[in-house]
């Protein structure tokens, strides 16, 4: 089983004539996501990569029913984009653009309240369901079928985790990114509330990164109400204070969002968290055998 | 991005927000100068990019031209110490010189944006001119909220309100509403990340101006922003993470010896990380990024060993859509171009491993493999002791 994407879900990809559109459209052919159109405004009525490209994503779900959306469109058009898709009745958002400016996707979050449609991202590798379908830019080899579900701020970190569980045996579910700005869509509650549904997901890994609250609301959920193992492990334990690294969300301001807070709270809420990132596969294999 | 003291202000009035009678100086002659036009007592503000600059001798008040003049002769080329600077302290360029005011009240005003809340929030303090964390851990009911409808953006009764809860009447109430309102429009209209006004004051004689201006940029805007891109100062920058920019890289210098070098945010911070639990230090962050070319990994090696603290580096890539065996090339390049004075400890994992692995092996230089980041942390430790 796997949450929120599998080999029915219909997407269709904006921006797919560009550059990396096409690049990334061409491996999710490859890795069998279902991708049934694209979108780019003015090449409607063409072909590309074998897949019809609308104008409009409207018009994409009209002719090809499409339910599921990826942005590969640049950063100052990518909010616009996520509207298009949601207001398309598309039920995912799976937006991968980098450096979307904050304020745009403060109105994003705004016109999203409205409509029945999940977002993940901005920023983010996307989502995976290894052997179904993978809508994002992650490599689909690294990744083997499983019972373990993974949220993640990162990328490649990600990949790191997705690594270790691998070398332990265990394969993954689903693997979400959320992103790494600062506003995002679905965070890891919404994520952890689907995968504690998902009769296929026997484990969660959460990783997360300093700057924000999303980790300790994280926290508090599932010491209310997630009964599967978590294992965690939060990047950014040696970063200094009021810098970005990196991901424009990644930033421990006035004091708060250190990754000490994170995995303090993590603890505190029975998540098994692993200090080093070298011990995630490790942590979640002492998590399923005190199990039993 | 930061800016200056006397650049904020110079937006903020453009939006109609009310700042001191003033203008900037880079000579001590221009500043009495200004002191003369301004034709009252003034006060004399070291510019530079951190906070605390008062209590470090950066901020003094002027009875005439003349004085003003001998203080901005003080500060001008000082290296201004202050709790945000570091030892070294910055170096101070300009001075702003500003009318000093009848102050009645000292509050404060931000804006930030509140990402558990999703929307611009505007705080407002009775408690001006002390950091506003201090007020939110001893008196945080003296904090006053309202967050921004992303839709319509702030409402006037938002700014009623606030002005109401920092009691003020009259004259003041008018002008602090107009000021509200007019701040959160500067914000908006610059795609700011955060404007503070700290302190936010009223005169004996109800006027309410911003007597200090702090604004940040989002970075992800300022490519259409060009105004605002235009007051950015490289002199306020480390020249390594300024010469890293150019490329592309995300590069922020630490204190540690251990420099690394890796693809992907995430992976960087927890290279960093592992570098510690291990036993060293980390000397910098550096994320290639996931677009990375051949030449932005020769530049970002070169970067990473021009750094004299760095006593052995650490190279942890996990390729995906970056491919292991283009980054062990760049590699290569830049060790062969700037010889290897430090050791290097590189881990590849992913796509085009065994090319890259291979690559390295072929090269000729002494460089340390590693399988995993754990042994590859240990090994880079072991070496720089």
């Amino acid at each position: 089983m796997s949450i929120l994407i599998d080999e029915k879900t219909r997407v269709v990809v904006l921006g797919i004539t560009g550059g990396e559109g096409t690049f990334h459209a061409q491996r999710m052919i490859e890795y069998g996501t279902n991708i049934v159109a694209g979108m780019t405004p003015g090449k409607g009525g063409t072909k590309h990569l074998g897949v019809p490209v609308y104008n409009t994503v409207a018009d994409a779900v009209a002719a090809e029913g499409a339910d599921a959306a990826v942005v590969f469109v640049p950063p100052f058009a990518a909010a616009d984009a996520i509207m298009e898709a949601a207001d398309a009745g598309v039920k995912l958002v799976v937006c991968i653009t980098e450096g979307i400016p904050t304020l745009d996707m403060l109105r994003v979050k705004t016109f999203l309240r409205a409509r029945p449609v999940n977002l993940i991202g901005p920023n983010t590798p996307g989502i995976i369901s290894p052997g179904k379908a993978k809508i994002g830019i992650m490599p689909g080899h690294i990744h083997k079928a499983g019972t373990i579900g993974i949220i993640s701020r990162s990328g490649t970190l990600t990949y790191e985790a997705v690594q270790q569980v691998t070398r332990e045996g265990y394969g993954q579910s689903t693997a979400i990114g959320i992103g790494g700005d600062p506003i995002v869509g679905m965070k890891y509650i919404e994520l952890l509330g689907l995968f504690k549904d998902d009769p296929g997901t026997e484990a969660v890994i959460l990783i997360g990164e300093i700057g924000g609250t999303a980790e300790d609301e994280a926290a508090a959920y599932i010491a209310a109400a997630f009964p599967k193992p978590v294992v965690g492990f939060i990047a950014g334990q040696t970063a200094p204070p009021g810098r970005r690294m990196g991901h424009a969300g990644a930033i421990i301001a006035g004091g708060k969002g250190t990754a000490q807070e994170k995995m303090d709270a993590l603890k505190a809420a029975g998540v098994h968290v692993a200090v080093s990132p070298a011990d995630i596969g490790a942590t979640l294999r002492k998590a399923l055998a005190r199990r039993g | 991005m930061k800016i200056h003291e006397y650049q904020a202000k110079q937006i903020l009035a453009r939006y109609g927000v009310r700042i001191p009678r003033g203008d900037v100086a880079d000579s001590p002659a221009a500043a009495r100068e200004i002191a003369e036009r301004l034709g009252s007592r003034v006060v004399v503000k070291a510019q530079i990019h951190a906070g605390g600059r008062g209590k470090g001798g950066g901020i003094k008040l002027a009875a005439s031209p003349a004085e003003a003049e001998a203080l901005a002769a003080g500060m001008i080329g000082m290296q201004l110490v202050t709790h945000q600077t570091g030892p070294e302290g910055k170096r101070v360029k300009r001075v702003l010189v500003e009318e000093a005011l009848d102050i009645a009240r000292e509050l404060y005003l931000g804006l930030v944006i509140d990402r558990a809340r999703e929307a611009v929030v505007v705080m407002a303090s009775t408690e001006g001119g002390v950091e506003i964390e201090k007020v939110a851990a001893e008196k945080p009911a003296l904090i006053f909220k309202e967050y921004v409808p992303a839709g319509t953006g702030l409402l006037a009764f938002q700014a009623r309100k606030l002005a109401f809860k920092l009691g003020l009447e009259g004259e003041a109430f008018k002008q602090g509403v107009k000021f509200i309102t007019s701040l959160y429009r500067a914000f908006e209209g610059t795609d700011a990340s955060l404007a503070e006004i700290n302190p936010l004051l009223v005169t004996k004689q109800g006027d309410v101006l911003a007597l200090d201006a702090k604004m940040n940029f989002d970075d992800n805007a300022l490519a259409r922003r060009p105004d605002i891109l235009a007051l950015r100062d490289l002199d306020e920058e480390s020249p390594l993470e300024v010469e890293a920019a150019k490329f592309n890289l995300n590069y922020i210098k630490l204190d540690g010896s251990v420099g690394c070098m890796v693809n992907g945010a995430g992976l960087a911070m927890a290279t960093m990380d592992i570098i510690k639990y291990a036993g060293g230090m980390p000397a910098n962050f550096l994320d290639v990024g996931g677009g990375v070319t051949e030449e932005a990994v020769t530049n970002a090696f070169k970067i990473l060993v021009s750094d004299p603290d760095v006593k052995g580096a650490l190279i942890n890539i996990f390729g995906g859509i970056v491919r292991c065996d283009m980054i062990a090339s760049g590699v290569v390049k830049a060790a062969k171009a700037m010889g290897t004075r430090i050791p290097v400890v590189i881990r590849l994992e992913g796509t085009n491993v065994d090319q890259g692995k291979a690559i390295l092996r072929d090269s000729g230089l002494a460089f340390h493999a590693a399988d995993g980041m754990k042994e590859a942390a240990e090994k880079i430790v072991a070496l720089v002791k």
